[in-house]
């Protein structure tokens, strides 16, 4: 008792500059806010979306067709450019091949993540994780190099194809038109493989997280009130993932959409908008085209996240 | 008369926990049935086992004659109220009420209106187009409760459904339980850890510990003649007499338990039995004050009214009570 009494109920200032900085900070937090998010706002701001804005402003520019010197006024011109057929034909192909690849990602990826956050425990987490990440720490041209060995004519795929006796069917899918091809790695399909593998981690991520928040009762809740699984899936497990399946699907998406390498090592010749922003901005030299290029993944994914909020994607956050 | 739920020497072991072991138990149609124990007694594990979350290890169990082991949740005609309530965060309080209708294929105007009636029932009318997460506690206990009664269920579930209110909207909710409850018809299955509440609510109550049932019984009877130390402890908090003290009475038994409201302190009449002791403590709890008295070594609670006088701490006092207040035990 009296030792308590007589210690003091208020402490002295801690010695030192450290201990005015603590007091003052305390006293006016906004200064603390302020020095911890100044230099990212910085960086995000003027250095990130300023070059990004700037990159988009070189869109409304032309090129001069004699002298392949850029023409600084406002024109219409390039995008008109963009939309000639050529041009045209690699968006849709780019768009068609990053919505294919995204759904499939999509359907790969929910089980693995469901069993992932619902039933692996301890141990079993790790190996998840692990096994999920693994691929992320080995170089990505590594990968799809390996990709385009494991696809090729003469490859491990084709190999075991024919020792199961199924060669038929690989050549009776490499016979389809468009998909098809002379062997997978120069096929489109071969393309689509190498992209779901090399997205997939950005997709399972964000399902596991989304499913890992979903309370387990809530499916005993559908069950309880007459649920089948399948209905409990449709009206409960689906619409609380949501949008864990819509952060992954913009990874997936946006980053075929912009990729330039793997279309090129792996596939048909034809263009990606990857490969043709690289190649008017590189050989070509015609940076106005390759800026309403990057445009377009920026348009579609505004669309895409406007479609999904509509639609009620974001209404479980 | 069928039993609405019947487990016969039911076991549930999650590996070598034994959550449930050999319980046999009967629930009467129209019962308001009241499971109670502490955490981790198996009580909330035979719920799950009626619900159909669990699958028994050993043992049968009937839903209204009909064997229950192996049919899944969804073909059971039994409704649960969860204990957080699990509302279905995404969706309206209508379309969370009428979810059970609407799995089942009801068209969507009579789902509507049955969905409001049994808003309407809990109280809550009007409140369909809000979220769960709008709703305060004691709202959301409402709305699970009606989200399980428009399905209209032979049994109904309730997994400590008002574990998570305060003291006042728990005694208004036990009240409403009750009468509703009555009205209905429908036989309840209530889990709780709290023994005032089992007491005031239920018709019969089954005392579970380490997977085992204790007791069961009407709560007259679990209350008053309490079968084993643990129940006697458990509910209600008894005093239980030692073998020793039982023969300084002239009661030859091995236990007996005593209620700390059967004792008064002062000079015992003729036909009463009487202990000398030492108060040790005493506090003050509103309606009566408890008083702890040490007898020869055993520690002996006693609450007395109010208005009656309380000895210091350290007087020497005088137990009295009727022999008919002392409850024999065969075990100690």
């Amino acid at each position: 008792m009296s030792a308590l009494a007589t210690e003091a109920t208020i402490l002295p200032n801690r010695p030192g500059l450290t201990g005015r900085i603590s007091d003052f900070l305390w006293k006016h937090p906004y200064v603390l806010l302020a020095v911890l998010l100044g230099p990212p706002v910085l960086w995000l701001g003027i250095i990130y979306l300023g070059s990004l804005f700037a990159l988009l402003l070189q869109s409304f520019f032309s090129i001069d067709d004699f002298s392949g010197l850029i023409n600084y006024e406002f024109t219409l011109a390039t995008y008109k450019q963009l939309l000639s057929d050529a041009n045209f034909d690699i968006i849709v192909r780019t768009v068609l091949m990053a919505a294919t690849v995204t759904l499939f990602s999509a359907l790969i990826a929910f089980p693995i993540a469901y069993y992932a956050a619902r039933y692996a425990k301890g141990k079993w987490k790790a190996v998840f994780y692990l096994g999920v990440m693994l691929p992320l720490w080995s170089s990505y041209l590594v990968k799809i190099y390996a990709w385009k060995l494991i696809l090729a004519k003469e490859g491990i795929l084709t190999w075991a194809f024919t020792k199961l006796n199924l060669l038929w069917l690989l050549d009776g899918w490499l016979a389809l038109p468009i998909i098809g091809g002379n062997s997978l790695s120069v096929s489109y399909t071969g393309t689509f493989l190498v992209f779901v593998y090399v997205w997939m981690p950005f997709m399972i991520l964000p399902i596991q997280a989304a499913l890992e928040r979903v309370p387990g009762n809530l499916i005993e809740a559908s069950s309880d009130l007459g649920g089948t699984p399948q209905q409990t899936f449709r009206h409960v497990l689906f619409p609380l993932a949501l949008p864990g399946i819509v952060a992954g699907s913009i990874f997936t998406f946006s980053l075929t959409l912009g990729d330039y390498i793997i279309p090129q090592i792996v596939g048909s010749s034809r263009l990606f908008i990857g490969q043709a922003v690289y190649a008017q901005q590189g050989t070509a030299g015609n940076i106005p085209l390759a800026a309403a290029f990057t445009v377009v993944p920026i348009v579609i994914m505004g669309l895409y996240l406007w479609m999904a909020k509509r639609m009620g994607a974001f209404d479980a956050l | 008369m069928t039993a609405a739920v019947l487990f016969e020497n039911v076991s549930r072991h999650f590996g070598p926990v034994k959550a449930v072991d050999a319980v046999d138990l009967e629930v009467a149609a129209g019962e308001f049935f009241a499971m109670l124990g502490p955490s981790g007694s198996g009580k909330t594990t035979c719920l799950r086992l009626m619900a159909g979350f669990e699958q028994p290890t050993h043992g049968h169990i009937e839903i209204f004659g009909e064997t229950a082991e192996g049919v899944p949740p969804y073909r059971r005609s039994v409704n649960t109220v969860f204990q957080d309530y699990a509302l279905f965060p995404h969706l309206s309080i209508l379309d969370n009420v009428a979810y059970g209708l609407m799995v089942k294929g009801v068209g969507k105007e009579e789902r509507r209106k049955a969905a409001e009636d049994a808003l309407a029932m809990v109280k809550l009318p009007g409140y369909g187009t809000r979220k769960p997460g709008q709703l305060s506690g004691g709202q959301r206990q409402r709305v699970a409760l009606a989200r399980a009664l428009v399905n209209k269920p032979k049994v109904l579930l309730l997994d400590e459904p008002l574990g998570a209110l305060d003291l006042k909207l728990r005694e208004q909710m036990q009240e409403e339980l009750k009468s509703l409850q009555k009205s209905l018809g429908i036989t309840f299955v209530f889990v709780t850890h709290d023994q005032g509440e089992a007491l005031s609510m239920a018709d019969r109550i089954a005392v579970f510990n380490d997977g085992r049932i204790q007791q069961l019984g009407t709560p007259e009877d679990i209350y008053k003649r309490p079968q084993t130390r643990f129940v006697a402890d458990f509910v209600g908090s008894s005093n239980v007499l030692s073998s020793a003290t039982c023969a300084k009475l002239g009661i030859p038994s091995a236990a007996a338990s005593l209620r700390p409201e059967a004792i008064t302190i002062g000079t015992s009449w003729a036909e009463q039995l009487s202990l000398p002791g030492k108060v040790t403590a005493r506090s003050f709890l509103g309606a009566v004050n408890r008083v702890s008295v040490d007898c020869n070594g055993e520690k002996i609670i006693v609450t007395s009214p109010a208005a009656m006088p309380v000895p210091d701490i350290g007087a020497d006092v005088q137990l009295a009570f009727s022999r008919n207040d002392l409850h024999l035990m065969e075990e100690a």
